[in-house]
């Protein structure tokens, strides 16, 4: 019977931790993401020198010559590229999500709290934006200003708003009509402070969820431009190592496959932690 | 009537969407380092400012930078996109060319993984716990989590190098003769592969939604009801439920149509398809910017139907829709 007095209210947050923690699927894509993650960083260290040297004869099957997954048409370890891919494919992810979150989130909040003429416009700005290809965007804007990776950084930011402002409004128009934004104002709190400090944090959970798909889809996006070949040249990167070696599945189709589990898995994780913060930060979707 | 007033309008909007892709463009052109007449001086080998100045007036550049604008969107209202330098020839021409090979990927891609979407989810969603429920979820991670190119090249290794079933690359067998049924047969042979990974993305994404959309339908008191007046329970899911499930997908199928295009770009580099994805990748590499931007015009051209092809077929199957006017 003493137990109950010990129970005590727990922050939103450590209850979220706790929805997480009991997805299986979620803390396994966790897992999976901070190994890659420790990859991309520890790699480099691990594996120095440049991954463009050619180490041993060309299509060296893996496991052979002391390579693990062999060397591609070049013979150069893929290994290799593939440690210093890692570091490229989450950078470009990272900073792409957050372009994409920064100018979504400003274009939602903005139609969704004066909404009038300037919702009207923003959206209307938004539409236009989504009858455009996003990845034929992308090349334009690479092919037109230079395929540096800041380039494909902001290219990627630049096609991906949309969806995070249609949700960003969503979510103001929603609860700007709530009672405590009301009370906010009528207690003085300027429009600035009613956006930032009220309505924002409360507008948050769906957006950090769009957010975490969103690294996700860059890194597929940066993965498909170079493949391609519209990246920086001389940075290693995984698509652009599958997008090389293609015209020769015949001869070693494992220069092609791997690369593309490595992309496959380290996006399935981020999925995954994805869904898992989305159970865990609307913890009403879950009872449904 | 209310009917015809919508569709103006719709049409009307789309018009005033592709002059806004006209004025993006011409930013774009604007903007990027170099113009024309470098272009032109470098293939040349070469020039000096006079004579660059000369082919700057010829092409209009000394004008302000307004009257430019408006002279490039009288062009275009009249079809003509420019001339590109890399292919010699108009920019219009090259991309007739190359369209309809994209609509017949994009649009069969779309309907495949409509088609097949909706089968999935409708049988997923007879049995919410059962394995073709969980086979729908693993689809839809395997979906959104692989990259297109990828899959693409998957398939091509297993089913045209390890098991020849299908070609390689192109979109039609050259040595085969004769009329329009051989020569359509062989096309379509081709397009089984990059349809099946253009579609794989989608398949994912319709086939969720689709199942959540007639679970929630199955739950409601008119099937209920059908239920209990003896319907067979094929015509329950089929006619009663089924029909209230599909706006959501159809909707989302509209909304999809850039996306499948821009996964058309990827999908055209790996099985060579010959459609506008290729032209503007080797166009790209190439640095012909009239042929890029005229392609970017007409993919939100191709994007700007869909949707307005969407709106129609909407209106055919959820009558509250029409109601709406």
């Amino acid at each position: 019977m003493s137990d109950q007095t010990q129970i005590k209210a727990r922050s939103p947050f450590a209850e979220a931790f706790e929805m997480f923690r009991r997805n299986h699927a979620a803390v396994a894509g966790l897992v999976v993401l901070l190994l890659i993650v420790a990859v991309a960083i520890l790699g480099p260290f691990l594996y120095p020198g440049n991954p463009f040297d050619m180490v041993w004869a060309p299509f060296t099957p893996p496991g052979q010559e002391g390579y693990l997954l062999g060397t591609d048409y070049l013979g150069r370890d893929i290994l290799s590229l593939l440690i210093h891919g890692a570091k490229v494919s989450l950078t470009v992810g990272l900073a792409a999500a957050f372009v994409t979150v920064t100018i979504g989130i400003t274009v939602g909040a903005l139609a969704g709290f004066y909404r009038g003429l300037i919702e009207e416009a923003l959206m209307r700005f938004t539409e236009f934006f989504q009858v455009l290809p996003t990845l034929l965007f992308s090349m334009v804007i690479v092919a037109l200003f230079g395929a540096s990776l800041t380039m494909i950084t902001i290219a990627i930011g630049l096609v991906s708003w949309p969806a995070v402002a249609r949700i960003t409004r969503a979510e103001f128009l929603r609860i700007r009509e709530l009672e405590y934004v009301t009370a906010a104002r009528a207690g003085g709190v300027r429009n600035g402070g009613l956006i930032f400090k009220v309505i924002l944090p409360n507008a948050l959970p769906p957006i950090i969820v769009q957010a975490a798909l969103m690294v996700g889809s860059a890194i597929l996006f940066e993965a498909g431009l170079s493949f391609l070949g519209l990246t920086d040249p001389n940075v290693a990167s995984w698509g652009q190592i599958i997008g090389s070696n293609r015209e020769y599945i015949l001869d070693a189709s494992y220069t092609v496959t791997v690369p593309g589990v490595a992309i496959f898995v380290t996006v399935l994780a981020i999925s995954l932690v994805g869904d898992g913060l989305n159970d865990a930060l609307n913890p009403k979707l879950r009872q449904r | 009537m209310a009917f015809l007033k919508v569709l103006v309008q719709r049409i009307g909007y789309a018009v005033l969407l592709l002059i806004a892709v006209l004025v993006l463009n011409f930013t774009m052109i604007n903007l990027a380092p170099g113009d024309v007449v470098d272009t032109i001086a470098a293939d040349m080998g070469g020039a000096n400012a006079e004579l660059m100045a000369q082919i700057r007036a010829e092409y209009g550049l000394d004008q302000p930078v307004i009257v430019q604008l408006g002279s490039y969107i009288g062009r275009v209202l009249q079809f003509d996109l420019g001339y590109s330098y890399f292919y010699n020839r108009p920019v219009t021409e090259l991309i007739f060319e190359r369209l309809p090979a994209t609509l017949l990927l994009v649009f069969s891609a779309q309907i495949f993984a409509l088609v097949l979407g909706i089968l999935l989810g409708v049988f997923a969603a007879q049995n919410p716990n059962g394995p073709l429920s969980h086979l729908v979820t693993l689809f839809a991670l395997f979906g959104y989590a692989a990259p297109v190119f990828w899959t693409g090249i998957l398939l091509l290794i297993a089913f045209s190098l390890k098991i020849p079933l299908f070609p390689v690359a192109g979109m039609r067998d050259v040595t085969i003769e004769g009329g329009f049924f051989p020569q359509a047969l062989s096309v379509a042979h081709h397009l089984v592969l990059p349809m099946l990974t253009l579609g794989s993305i989608f398949i994912a994404l319709y086939s969720r939604l689709c199942r959540a959309s007639m679970l929630e339908v199955l739950g409601s008191d008119y099937v209920r009801t059908a239920k209990a007046k003896g319907l067979r329970p094929r015509d329950v899911v089929m006619k009663h439920a089924l029909k209230n499930a599909l706006p959501p997908v159809v909707t989302l199928a509209g909304l999809q149509f850039s996306a499948v295009i821009s996964g058309a770009v990827l999908v055209e580099t790996v099985f060579s398809w010959p459609g506008l994805g290729q032209l503007a990748l080797t166009s790209i590499l190439a640095r012909d910017t009239p042929t890029i931007l005229g392609i970017l015009f007409f993919s939100a051209l191709v994007v700007i139907v869909g949707n307005l092809l969407t709106d129609l077929v909407l209106r055919m199957i959820d009558p509250r829709v029409r109601g709406r006017g």
